[in-house]
């Protein structure tokens, strides 16, 4: 059997798409909530980068653990919090207070790391502290399962505990329900007496939550060590995925699962003897590929749903992130 | 006195989002600085206090202007398409094999090499472009994948295929010297495609402000729907200025290569594309400001590398402030009660001449 195949067909990888899921589908969690919301939250990437540079100082200089959880929580809903003050408050665009947010991230990241650390480019001359990996009791001894399932870090088994939680969120609470009637039309909350800039606030913060916990585990579980840039696009690629997830939980799980694969599959191919630049470029590309599919088809899906003259989505939607299937009724 | 504050009240709000971005720049050298004084004046000063710091500020506001411009016609549409990075560090890349491929005379080397770089640049937009118009898939995120894979792209075929091994680091081999855009103040490294810079800026504004099509691209980020019921193509326009953006990127970054370096020599992007984005937004997506606000964000830069290299303070300072800049001008609001409070002043006025 060809060998790469023989390590594709294997638990070990499922365990290694399992590592890969996680650092995309929190912030894709967060991405959806807000978008949920009508109010997109693209700045995930930014947020990852904060909370994730932050828990790893703290758990460095502090040697805890729990602060560490804190600290990169409350850095990461800060950043939300900021994106939901311009936004909601002082009526900045979203996207562009996102990519402002985004940007600030990137220098504010590097700036603390080297005024702590002296070194711009990673945490590595500082021993910051991981989270720690989970056998789960029964799990483990069931083979092939075992082996794929048991033994992640904490934050794996908190990611899919996310996914619960999000789905209880927004169909089991009060809270969801105002996110969702908000996000589907804000006028119609504002009639019946929603305050629609707070609770697009409460699912901006609630976005920022799961990014935050995204970012930690990138730099506290993922890897054990913080350096400049360190999210690589996981942020937008989340984006990608509440945008084909519909921003449903589901929806979100399986598109993040479907990115996780492809990325889990370009760190297998890198023995191949291909140009690791080809290799890099997977994740991306088939985002591009997801995208661009998903869309055609929502878009079929709307022209037969409403055959003849309708408004059919056009003109709505100068959001440019709420774009595929978010304005759909449902 | 309240009169010209309203007239040229975005100008001063832009105004005050800038000192307020260098009051936090100055309080985070008091705050991490040894020697704040002779931080600030590195930062703040020492860019205008030599001749060869005065021309880098103009050389590299260069590829700034063609990127801010890049990003300004599609934004002025609406469409936050964000490629203007993997257009041109793939263009640049593409143009470079070109150019070092081929032996033409300078009068259609240096052309031509431009036109490749361009239209590597343009095709590049055309997916985000069709993906937004026809099907309405988000073009902020396809044009930002985009950037990763043209990136991934450009690096291949600069290392494995026009990599210059003699050069004992990752570089392409040199341009002709027929390829090359001439430096022309000796000692400065100032060179022919900033005045090809100011030449499409002025291009630009025509197009956008003179033209009908241009009056199309910024009816439709005005009011698409309004647009449509008005007659224009909005598909077609919401293609067009994605392409626009990739043109004036691929170009902008070619020149960059035929002027300054003479070599592709970016193994990271230089990340002309974000700052295209932010001078984009100080400029207020208007192609003269754009201009001015290249210049400016230049200066920050050369402060900041001079802040690197002579202080305690990391470079990375200068990208926190503009990053704050830049959230405080896309804040509407922001400003909007002083703003409501001179109206209300300036009506009261004219009620009691009247």
């Amino acid at each position: 059997m060809n060998p790469l195949l023989k390590s594709i067909v294997s638990t070990d990888f499922g365990f290694a798409i399992l590592r890969v899921l996680t650092p995309l589908l929190l912030p894709a969690l967060g991405v959806a909530i807000s978008g949920l919301s009508g109010a997109s939250n693209i700045a995930l990437e930014g947020i990852m980068l904060v909370a994730a540079c932050v828990g790893v100082l703290v758990s460095a200089f502090a040697h805890s653990l729990w602060l560490a959880l804190l600290a990169g929580i409350a850095a990461g809903v800060a950043i939300a919090a900021l994106l939901g003050y311009f936004h909601l408050r002082l009526k900045a665009d979203i996207v562009l207070a996102a990519i402002a947010l985004n940007l600030f991230a990137t220098g504010i990241t590097i700036f603390l790391l080297f005024i702590t650390t002296g070194d711009k480019g990673s945490s590595s001359s500082i021993t910051s502290l991981v989270f720690p990996a989970v056998q789960i009791p029964l799990l483990r001894s069931i083979p092939i399962l075992g082996p794929i399932f048991s033994g992640h870090n904490v934050l794996t088994y908190v990611s899919w505990l996310s996914v619960i939680l999000y789905w209880l969120i927004t169909f089991k609470t009060p809270l969801g329900l105002r996110i969702r009637a908000v996000g589907q039309n804000p006028d119609a909350a504002q009639s019946v007496g929603i305050n629609v800039n707070r609770i697009r606030m409460y699912s901006l913060l609630l976005s920022g939550f799961f990014g935050a916990l995204g970012g930690l585990y990138l730099c506290m579980g993922y890897l054990s060590w913080f350096s400049s840039g360190v999210t690589a696009g996981r942020g937008w690629i989340a984006v990608a995925a509440a945008s084909l997830g519909n921003n449903m939980p589901l929806g979100t799980f399986l598109s993040s699962l479907l990115f996780g694969v492809v990325n889990a599959l370009a760190n297998y191919l890198a023995v191949l003897k291909v140009p690791s630049e080809f290799i890099q470029m997977i994740p991306y590309l088939a985002t591009v590929i997801a995208l661009a599919i998903y869309a055609g088809q929502a878009m079929r899906k709307r022209k037969a749903s409403s055959e003849g003259p309708g408004p059919a989505g056009a003109g709505a939607a100068p959001d440019a992130v709420r774009a595929p299937g978010a304005e759909e009724p449902s | 006195m309240d009169r010209f504050i309203l007239k040229y009240f975005t100008l001063i709000r832009t105004v005050i989002a800038i000192l307020i971005g260098i009051v936090v720049a100055v309080a985070l050298i008091f705050l991490v600085s040894k020697d704040p004084g002779f931080s600030l004046r590195s930062f703040l000063l020492a860019p205008f206090l030599s001749r060869s710091r005065l021309s880098n500020i103009v050389e590299g506001a260069s590829p700034i202007i063609f990127c801010g411009l890049a990003i300004a016609v599609a934004f002025q549409a609406k469409q936050f398409n964000v490629g203007a990075e993997g257009s041109l560090y793939l263009g640049a890349a593409v143009g470079t094999a070109f150019a070092v491929s081929t032996s033409l005379p300078a009068y259609l080397h240096v052309p031509l090499t431009l036109l490749v770089a361009a239209a590597v640049g343009l095709a590049w937009n055309v997916l985000p472009g069709i993906l937004k118009a026809k099907w309405k898939a988000s073009e902020l995120v396809s044009s930002l994948m985009l950037n990763y894979v043209g990136y991934y792209v450009g690096l291949y075929l600069i290392n494995f295929h026009f990599r210059d091994k003699k050069a004992g680091y990752l570089v392409s081999y040199q341009l002709p010297q027929s390829a090359w855009l001439q430096q022309f103040l000796p000692g400065t490294r100032l060179h022919a495609g900033i005045f090809l810079a100011l030449l499409c800026a002025v291009l630009v504004y025509w197009y956008l402000y003179h033209s009908t099509s241009g009056y199309e691209v910024r009816m439709t980020g005005f009011n698409e729907k309004f647009a449509r019921f008005g007659g224009i193509n909005v598909v077609k326009v919401v293609v067009l200025c994605q392409l626009i953006l990739g043109l004036l990127a691929g170009m902008g970054g070619m020149t960059e290569v035929m002027g300054i370096h003479r070599r592709f020599n970016w193994q990271t992007s230089p990340g002309y594309g974000w700052d295209g984005v932010v001078v984009a937004i100080i400029g207020r997506n208007h192609p003269l400001l754009i201009i001015a606000a290249s210049l400016f964000l230049s200066y920050l830069r050369v402060g900041g590398q001079q802040l690197n290299l002579m202080s305690d303070v990391p470079y990375e300072m200068v990208i926190v402030i503009q990053s704050i800049i830049i959230l405080l001008i896309t804040a509407e609001a922001f400003l909007s009660q002083w703003r409501y409070h001179i109206t209300v002043r300036e009506a009261g006025k004219k009620g009691a001449l009247s």
